[in-house]
């Protein structure tokens, strides 16, 4: 830009994994005082680029320039060092220790060769401060703490290392709403104080706000460089997936008997504190989106028709009869036909070591087996028939699913457990993370199911998804359902009122410190 | 929440190793002929010891979430070796003890060098070295012999004052010397978070390698303490095959009693203390009761099984069966 001279230089970058090219002379420049946001689909090369940046991976050509003169990282430790400080979109605590103590994980004060713990406690509470989380105590251990929280001290951590180019690699997408302007508050101050900051991110609303600059990667190379505002969301979207880009959301069906018996009702569900009261139904073709903010009870609630909650009270009803769920085995049960595509698709949702075939098959095993053994023709069909339904990109099905890309291992995640035709499809966030085409393929193929009579639940923190996506909406609040929105009056203003519960018949706003 | 609760639910595994060693001592002195006496303490404390340095050590290799098969077979070669060594003048034995411990912090190293830069299995590693150390041991002392500097022997394993077990007071030293400024620094901090998640551990530039490595050598350090006390006890030096391999066993016992997670990150060495110490108590009880010595084996393991599976009651309190996987 402007004369400004680059703090850092990426240059002809590239890198392969076997035969697939992640980066192709990729080009990066990184000005101080700037937030540059990287745009891409997932598998265009920005996950390997930051890896680059930050010292986890070593590109096989081009160089890197810091302040002018060449530099090579052999560890993440060693781009710490140079001041490069990376927030990773897999989170990097240590879940045994606490906040504390991740918080200075990298460079802990020491006196007399041990670690000294009121510096730490101090130095820990001031990173929270300043990351605006000092609700997080900083001797809680990070493994009892929700994944939004756990972001929260992700954040605190890269801002006790004192770093001169933060990298945030989809930072805010487990965070709720206040903890997103909090952080947009602290980026701005460490722009103005003259940090460079990379800012990843799959959310067009959050990147009109923040960024200063913007590069488009694709195929691994990056496409497009220009000033942030200088282009439509649209013009932004076609660079990115190279093609012509018409609606993000398939169009919803008028409903013809809105009042057709429900698939699944609950009545009054209750579980500990997080769930109150809740009652809903789910009709065949129905979409019903739960709203609100992240942590109000929506996981749970999926959890609990889902059988994995003990002591629930209320009652669940399927076609109209009511029904105890006792396990995932029971729920997955053809008789019930329920399906649940899982928040962390890393730990619930996959076995990362073994392969997409194995995945795939899993929770339809007893299906495909007579008297126990496989029948591997019928499995081999029926997951042709997935891979191809839903495009799923894999070099083979023998590979670790871990080598796909994040959107692809949500679609195996899905696929699996389409391959036991559910009738009852529950989603927890299935986007997080995942690239805009991805999500649009998702979108498309959750209205198909619908039109092919499943009924659907799904939790979405975006906003725009809900609307998109939603034939109705129930915004929950402190576990219980705090408004239901149909057809037009899903808006955002909607969503974020009654997310907020200030919107509504319910005036007796929570106050008050938290338990 | 306030402070200390945090600092209790840290403590948890430690306070409940500690709840039973306490329990079951009162059980065992009340029942003991000579009763609560300075005689029955120091014999108690002097059997207890061995196995708490062993499962000391077997503690710092499990929060690393690794295993140490060999750490029998140090103590093993350290109490053979010591058997040639401590002995004579002052100055010989000091040069001595400094050899026997050398080798232990040697054969912890050369497991931890194999582990961390071989990337090998830690059992399978473990396995191995292990054999190589009791060979050498067997070859030390084919048959058992040797003999100690009894005067250290005598006053290591005796009373200070009349009262309080030497042995104890060293098991106390050790504990400050080493255990607290390695849970304390850097490098103790690095095996912790390797145990917990070694790629999260390595995302954040911690020193993965060192931290595991002072872990395992350290370790070695602990057996060959333990090593060098069943020397005292015994004055001897023996390649004991089966004595060996139940330190192993019986160390990986004690560490789960005192609250140390197999899965690593988590836990401490002073919880496997009591965890030894609760262990060899609940062995000795069947003696004050004037049991037949045959139904030893199986009263310990039954008190075992019912002991491990106090630290399960928690699962039936979980409401969201995910935790149970957690």
């Amino acid at each position: 830009m402007d004369g400004a001279v680059p703090l850092f230089r990426m240059e002809g970058i590239s890198k392969r994994y076997g035969g697939v090219r992640a980066l192709e002379k990729a080009e990066l420049s990184v000005t101080p005082g700037s937030i540059h946001a990287i745009l891409g689909e997932n598998g265009a090369g920005k996950s390997t680029l930051i890896k680059v940046m930050a010292g986890v991976v070593a590109p096989d050509e081009g160089r890197m320039m810091l302040d002018g003169s060449e530099v090579t990282f052999a560890s993440p430790a060693a781009a710490n060092q140079a001041g490069i400080v990376c927030i990773f979109q897999e989170l990097s605590l240590v879940p045994e220790l606490s906040v504390a103590d991740n918080i200075v994980i990298a460079d802990p004060p020491q006196r007399f060769g041990m670690i000294d713990r009121k510096a730490q406690r101090r130095i820990a509470e001031e990173a929270l401060a300043r990351a605006g989380a000092a609700d997080i105590h900083p001797l809680a251990l990070v493994k009892d703490l929700p994944l939004s929280r756990r972001q929260m001290v992700e954040i605190a951590k890269a801002l006790a290392r004192k770093p001169r180019i933060l990298i945030l690699d989809e930072a805010t997408s487990a965070l709720t709403a206040a903890d997103v302007a909090k952080i947009f508050g602290v980026l701005k101050r460490l722009r103005s104080e003259g940090l460079a900051l990379l800012y990843i991110s799959h959310r067009m609303n959050e990147i009109a706000e923040l960024a200063d600059q913007c590069t488009v990667f694709r195929n691994g190379g990056n496409v497009a460089s220009y000033a942030a505002g200088s282009k439509t969301d649209n013009e932004v979207v076609e660079l990115m997936i190279g093609r012509e880009y018409s609606h993000i959301f398939p169009p919803k069906p008028v409903r013809a008997q809105a009042d057709a018996a429900p698939v699944l009702e609950a009545r009054k569900l209750s579980w500990t504190d997080r769930l109150d009261n809740v009652s809903l139904t789910v009709g065949a073709g129905e979409v019903v989106g739960l709203g609100g903010l992240d942590g109000q009870g929506q996981r749970e609630l999926l959890l609990a028709f889902f059988g994995v909650l003990r002591g629930l009270s209320g009652q669940i009803l399927i076609d109209g009869k009511p029904v105890a769920i006792a396990s995932p085995t029971a729920a997955r049960d053809d008789r019930i036909g329920m399906a649940l595509i899982p928040e962390d698709r890393k730990t619930e949702g996959l076995m990362l070591p073994m392969t997409v075939r194995e995945n795939l098959s899993f929770a339809a095993l007893d299906r495909l087996s007579r008297a126990g053994v496989i029948d591997r023709a019928a499995e081999q069909r029926l997951i042709d028939d997935m891979v191809g339904l839903l495009a799923i990109k894999t070099a083979g099905l023998d590979i670790p699913v871990a080598a796909l890309s994040g959107g692809n291992q949500q679609k195996v995640v899905i696929a699996k457990w389409l391959m036991r035709q559910p009738r009852i499809i529950l989603l927890n966030d299935p986007t997080r993370g995942i690239d805009v085409g991805t999500k649009q393929e998702l979108y498309q193929l959750m209205r198909k199911l619908a039109d092919q009579g499943a009924a659907i639940l799904f939790y979405s923190t975006d906003y725009d998804e809900l609307i998109g996506c939603c034939d109705r909406v129930l915004v929950l609040y402190d576990g219980a359902v705090k408004r239901e929105l149909v057809g037009a009056e899903i808006t955002e203003r909607a969503l974020i009122a009654s997310a907020l519960n200030i919107h509504g018949d319910d005036t007796s706003l929570k106050q008050g410190a938290d338990a | 929440m306030k402070d200390w609760r945090y600092w209790l639910a840290e403590q948890r595994g430690t306070l409940l190793a500690f709840g039973i060693f306490i329990v079951m001592f009162v059980i065992y002195t009340s029942n003991h002929p000579a009763g609560f006496t300075a005689n029955v303490v120091q014999t108690a404390s002097n059997k207890g010891v061995l196995l708490a340095f062993i499962a000391m050590a077997q503690t710092l290799v499990v929060i690393t979430a690794g295993i140490d098969l060999s750490i029998g077979m140090i103590f093993t070669l350290t109490n053979c070796l010591a058997s040639w060594l401590v002995i004579g003048t002052g100055i010989e034995t000091a040069f001595g003890v400094v050899a026997v411990l050398g080798t232990g912090l040697l054969c912890g190293a050369i497991n931890g060098a194999i582990v961390i830069y071989g990337r090998l299995q830690p059992i399978v590693a473990t396995i191995a070295t292990g054999a190589v150390y009791f060979g050498i041991a067997l070859l030390l002392r084919p048959f058992p012999g040797g003999s100690v500097n009894e005067d250290l022997a005598d006053a290591l394993t005796g009373r200070l004052f009349g009262v309080v077990p030497a042995s104890l007071v060293v098991l106390l030293a050790v504990v400050l010397l080493v255990w607290v400024p390695f849970s304390r620094s850097v490098l103790g901090r690095a095996a912790y978070a390797a145990g917990s998640s070694e790629m999260a551990a390595y995302m954040s530039g911690v020193p993965i390698r060192r931290g595991k490595f002072a872990a395992y050598a350290l370790a070695g350090l602990l057996a060959a303490i333990g090593g060098l006390f069943l020397t005292f006890f015994t004055y001897t030096g023996d390649a004991a095959y089966a004595s060996g391999n139940a330190y192993t066993l019986f160390s990986i016992a004690a560490v789960v009693l005192g609250g140390v997670s197999l899965f690593g990150g988590k836990g401490s060495a002073i919880g496997a203390i009591f965890g030894a110490l609760a262990f060899r108590t609940i062995g000795d009880l069947l003696f004050v009761f004037d049991f037949d010595p045959l139904w030893q084996p199986l009263f310990q393991g039954v008190i075992l099984l019912i002991a491990v599976s106090l630290g399960a009651f928690a699962l039936f309190r979980v409401r969201n069966r995910l935790e149970w996987f957690l």
